[in-house]
This record gives structure tokens, sequence and C-alpha cells, in this order.
């Protein structure tokens, strides 16, 4: 009887609730088709749907791992949509392969300059993070509004167009994508000593840099890797609509990737994380969305659904709710002091 | 940068301090806001220097007109975070304000009963958030996250769409001028904001419970061995913002004489910003109320500045509020030492 006590039990049964409600509500829910040889259905388009959210959720993971928080990422998405469509619309040729690769690569090295400004800020300065993130989230949105001359940008570039909503081997890109990074993620946090190094950062900064660990450098590195997989995802979404929208791209998706953080087990206070977690958070995120549109539900009601299911897994994951509320004789020390 | 910054502090604060009195310098505390108060004289001089016009006083105090709301949302949000917490919710109970208020007196409820509602319905939010963030021990961040979500998600189940306002009340109140000159004049929301600021500094500076509030943004853990009443302060700091959200609501109702679920997206921001700018630690437990008024005045002068320029877009409010804020930041840190580190 300890798999409810498991982190993911919680996420993993109200995730499994919405995919079975779905089967009573929505015809052919789990039915996935082919069409010209790409892979079709309300899954797929979970999926699809949640690729940007993963990304930016592997990021903040890291980031909330060593006791942080970044509130840039929508802003970062914006600025990495807005250079990348800014530049391929001044290419002569919107439709070359290398013209594209190139203007994302600048767009992800823009993105991995500002994460360097937001890991300079807190690593060095020392600034609380979510303060020092919080400059970059209000400047941010301005600086991309500049960039495309507060305009929307739209580009036709089928190369381009790859990225957000072309196919390989049948399945999404931005799906390969999504999947690829939080793999990649995974295997450095757990099959490298690096997952370790960053809990310890998590757990105490100070007695990491004393135990001889690069405090400071791990912290300046989390916020780099935060700010490409934003960028990332700011170039998934932004081909998928084919346009740059200042305003639009990233609203408010740092709240959804945090929520997912939060969702997957990771503690914000740091120095425990769970990528599998957060993967599973930015699913269960979507598929509520989903949820509540094949379910009938009127759309302005999705807030109200995501608060009420925030609310939920947050006090079913508190410690001190199950203990003064279920009586549950929880050991809440050991759940929350279990830094690996 | 050869020392850590991430180190405990080494030296105990008496040491740094003894020594220094020699001869006069500003408490350590006041200089975030003296030099907030300078560039507020600065900017304003800028502006006096470049524009024609600027230096009628109307323009100030139409500064105060347009950001009303915002100060009494501000001052309630310095309450949490001075307890080193923080509130997400602010614009979304605005919005639920505005949109909950216009639809009940479209429907002909007298404002006598509208009005009280709404700011108990803030209130009332605030206070469960505080319990939930208390007792429960959630995060500041994702309680009031999980707040805003209720409170915008409820707005605009109740009406998507923008509903004016045309009760009696409603606007002669927000007609409503006091002249003192010639084309001199302020609203009477402004009149309700300085009551607001008037109230909340006396709180804070001279109450116990203002004590308590900067007591456990200090350190909660040693407020409550000292014996302070923890539990009801920190809620109670939420229920204050959700109150003073809700007023800003009503304020913001006055200016807009319209309810929109839309209304005031990304103003705790905007209120957050403002705190910060005026020198409030978001650590908790060190800042001024009247830091935050400052805070405020500087946003709307940017915002003036921009309005006289003419040329320059709206986005450049964003980028110069973003450079303000890191220009502030790193004055706070360079003023308060290495108290800003890791804390909350």
């Amino acid at each position: 009887m300890t798999f409810y006590k498991h982190h993911l039990f919680w996420p993993f049964a109200v995730f499994v609730l919405l995919l079975v409600l779905n089967i009573f509500f929505s015809n052919n829910f789990f039915s996935i088709t082919v069409h010209d040889g790409h892979l079709y259905g309300s899954l797929i388009d979970i999926a699809r749907r949640a690729a940007p959210l993963i990304l930016v959720g592997v990021g903040m993971t890291l980031v909330i791992a060593t006791g942080g928080i970044d509130l840039s990422v929508g802003s970062v998405m914006a600025v990495s949509g807005a250079l990348s469509c800014l530049l391929i619309g001044d290419l002569s040729d919107p439709g070359s392969v290398t013209g594209v690769l190139g203007a994302v690569a600048v767009a992800l090295l823009l993105c991995l300059g500002l994460g360097v400004w937001n890991g300079f800020l807190v690593s060095v300065i020392g600034i609380q993070p979510i303060v020092a993130t919080l400059i970059l989230m209000v400047a941010g949105r301005g600086l991309a509004q500049l960039i495309t001359g507060g305009q929307i940008l739209n580009v036709t570039s089928a190369p381009y167009r790859v990225i957000g909503a072309g196919y390989f081997l049948a399945l999404p890109v931005s799906v390969i994508i999504a999947v690829v990074v939080a793999i990649v993620a995974g295997l450095l946090t757990r099959r490298t000593a690096l997952g370790l190094l960053l809990q310890s950062v998590g757990g105490s900064p100070a007695a990491s840099r004393l135990a001889g660990i690069q405090a400071r450098g791990l912290t300046w590195l989390v916020y780099v890797i935060a700010a490409v997989c934003a960028g990332v995802a700011g170039l998934i979404y932004s081909s998928n609509v084919s346009s740059a929208d200042s305003n639009a791209a990233g609203n408010l998706i740092e709240l959804d990737a945090i929520l997912a953080v939060v969702i997957g087990g990771t503690a914000l206070t740091g120095g425990r994380f769970s990528l599998s977690g957060t993967v599973l958070g930015a699913v269960l995120i979507e598929t509520l969305n989903v949820t509540i549109l094949s379910v009938g539900i009127p759309v302005e009601a999705t807030l109200l659904f995501k608060a009420v299911v925030v609310v939920v897994l947050c006090l079913g994951q508190s410690p001190a709710f199950r203990e003064r509320v279920l009586r549950r004789r929880t050991p809440a020390v050991a759940t929350k002091e279990a830094v690996a | 940068m050869t020392t850590d910054t991430t180190a405990p502090d080494q030296t105990p604060a008496s040491t740094i301090e003894g020594p220094k009195r020699q001869r006069w310098q500003p408490d350590r505390q006041h200089v975030p806001v003296i030099a907030t108060l300078t560039l507020l004289a600065f900017m304003y001089g800028i502006g006096v220097v470049n524009y024609e016009g600027f230096d009628d006083i109307q323009v100030v105090l139409n500064i105060f007109v347009d950001g009303a709301f915002l100060l009494v949302v501000a001052v309630g949000m310095t309450f949490v975070i001075l307890t080193g917490g923080i509130d997400l919710s602010v614009g979304a109970v605005i919005a639920l304000t505005t949109t909950l208020g216009a639809t009940l007196l479209h429907a002909g409820w007298p404002a006598g009963v509208v009005l009280p509602l709404l700011l108990l319905i803030g209130t009332t939010l605030g206070l469960a958030m505080g319990a939930v963030i208390h007792y429960f021990k959630v995060e500041p961040f994702i309680a009031t996250l999980a707040g805003m979500f209720l409170a915008r998600g409820l707005a605009l189940l109740i009406n998507r769409n923008s509903i004016p306002i045309d009760n009696g009340f409603w606007v002669s109140v927000a007609q409503q001028r006091i002249r003192f000159d010639k084309g001199v004049f302020i609203s009477s929301s402004v009149i309700v904001a300085l009551v607001v600021v008037l109230v909340a500094a006396i709180v804070l500076a001279w109450t116990r419970f203002g004590r308590c509030v900067y007591a456990i943004g200090g350190n909660a853990d040693s407020a409550l061995l000292m014996g302070l009443p923890v539990a009801r302060t920190r809620i109670a700091v939420y229920g204050i913002s959700g109150f003073c959200a809700a007023l800003g609501g009503v304020l913001y109702s006055f200016y807009t004489l319209s309810g929109y679920s839309l209304h005031a997206q990304g103003l705790e921001l905007d209120a957050i910003a403002a705190v910060v700018i005026g020198g409030v630690l978001l650590a908790g437990g060190s800042g001024y109320l009247f830091g935050t008024v400052l805070g405020v005045l500087v946003l709307g002068l940017i915002q003036t500045i921009i309005t006289f320029q003419g040329t320059l877009s709206s986005w450049w409010t964003r980028i110069v509020v973003g450079v303000l804020l890191f220009a502030f930041i790193v004055l706070q840190r360079v003023v308060t030492g290495k108290r800003a580190v890791r804390q909350g």
C-alpha cells in the first residue's frame, strides 16, 4: 500500500480520470488514424499542444531544482519567434533550408544570451531569482515588439513550417523535439552527477560550495538551459502559426510551466525535482484543456477548472494538508527532506 | 567579485555599523526610497526641460487620476511582500470585481449593496488564499496563482463581453471632479486612494499589526518563537491585499465605467514592479509604503513621458520599466549588502 505515496500518484490519477471522462464525452478519443503517412487523433493533438509546454517545463524544472524560478520564459519565447521570423522575412528566398537554419541559429543564440543575462543576475549579482527574471519578463516582450516593430510578422517558409507543423516518420516534429529534449535532460540528470549536483545546490548553495561544488556555475547553467528551451518552444509556436505575435506568443506560459513542475511533484523550494513528473504535468494540463473542449463546457470555464485542479493537486501533495485534514500519519519530515 | 554571494553573511552586522557612524550618512534602510525620490525628480526635470506644457500642475495630478487604482492595489501588495509573500491574483480580482459589479448593477441591484458585496468577495478570496498558504504550507506563488485562475475564470464565466455601467451612483462618482483652480482637478478615486495610503501607512508604522508584518518578513520562525500572532497576521495580509484589489477594481470601474473579464491583465506585475522600484525588499521585512507610492508615480511618469514624446511606441514603456527594475534591484543589492540573497 505504498503506491499512493509515489509523487506521481495524484497527477497520474487525475490524468487517467480525464482520459476516462473523454471516453464518455468524445467519440473515437483513443483512435489514431493515418492520413498521408501522418498520425492523427485526439491523443496526437494533445501531444502536439503539449510540446512547447514540455520544453519550457523541462528548463523550468532544472531552474526550480536549484531553488530558483524563471518568469521570463514566455518573453523569451516571444523574442525567439520574433527574431527568427524577422530574419526569415529578410531572406531573398524564404524557402532555403540553410537560410532558415541560420535564422533559427541566430534566434537561439539570442535566447542563449538572454539566459546568460538571467543567470548572471542570479548567480553573480545574487538577485532573488523571481525578481531577476521579472526584469526580462517585463522588458522581453517590449524587446520582441521592438524586433517586429509592433506588428505581427507573417512568414511563408516551408522549411520553417516543418518545426512546428511538420511530420517526421509519421510523428509531429514538435513532439519529437520535445521528447528528445526531455530524454536528453533526463539522461544528463540521472546518468551523470549533474542531477545530484543540482539538487545539492537547491538544498543549500552554501553547503554545496563548501563541499567543492561549483554552485555559481551550475546556477548560471540552468538559466541558460531554461532560456534555450524557451527559445525552441518559441520557434515551435511561431512556426506553427507561421507568424510572430509578440503579445500572444508564450503569454502566461511561465505560470503553466510552473504549474506543470509543481503538479509533477517538484517542490518550489528546490533541492528535489522530477523531470518525468513535469512532462506528466504538462500533458495533464493540455489534456485538461482538451477535455474541457470535448465535454462541451464553455471555453470560459477552462480557467475555473484549472484552478480547481491546482487546488486539489497542491493540497493532495501538501504534507501539512494530509496531516491536518486526512489525519494520515505521514512522516512529513521524510517526504519534505527526501533529497536523494 | 571574489566573494561568493551565496555564502552566509560571515560578519555580524554590528561590527560593520559601529565605526562607520562617524560622519553623517542616511540610514541604509532609507537609501532606496531616497534614490527613487531622486529618480522621480530627475525624470520630472527631464520632462519639464524637453516638453512644452509638462510643468503644468495637471500633468502631475493626471498621474494620480490615471494611477489611483494601481496605487490601491500596490498598497495591498506591499503588505503581502513585506511578509515575504506574493499575490498574483490582484489583476484577476480586478477583472472579477468590474465584471460582477457591472452585471449586478445592470440587473438593477442598488449600488449600496453591490459595492460592499464586491469588497467582501475580494477580501474573502484573499483570506482563503492566506489560510491555504499558512495552514497547508502551499507556496504563496502557487496558491495565489490558483486564486488568479479562479477569479479570472469566474469573471469569464459571468460574462465574456465588456459591459457598460450606467448606474446613477457609479456614473456620478466617476464623473465627480474635485477642482482646486481653473483646469486643475483630481477625481474622487484619487481621494479614496490617498485615504487608503494614509491608513495603510499608519497601520504599518505605528500598530502592533504593522510590526508583526515586518517581523514575519524578517524571519517567520523567529516571529513565531517571539509569540507573535503569525497565523492571524499572515492570513490578514492576503485579506488586505484581496480587499485592496477589490477596491482597486471598483476604482477601475469608475475609471472605465465598464466591466470586462479581460480588464487589468498583467496588473499584478505592475504592482510588484512598483513595490520593487519603491525599495521594498521582495524577500520581505524591509521597505516603506511611501516607497511604493513613489514606485507607482515612477511608472506613471514613464507613461506620461512616452505620451509626451509621441514618437516613442508603447513597448518602450516595458523596456524602460525593465531597465529601471534592474537599476533598482542592483541598488538594493548594493545598499542592503548580502541580506537580499537567498531569503524566501
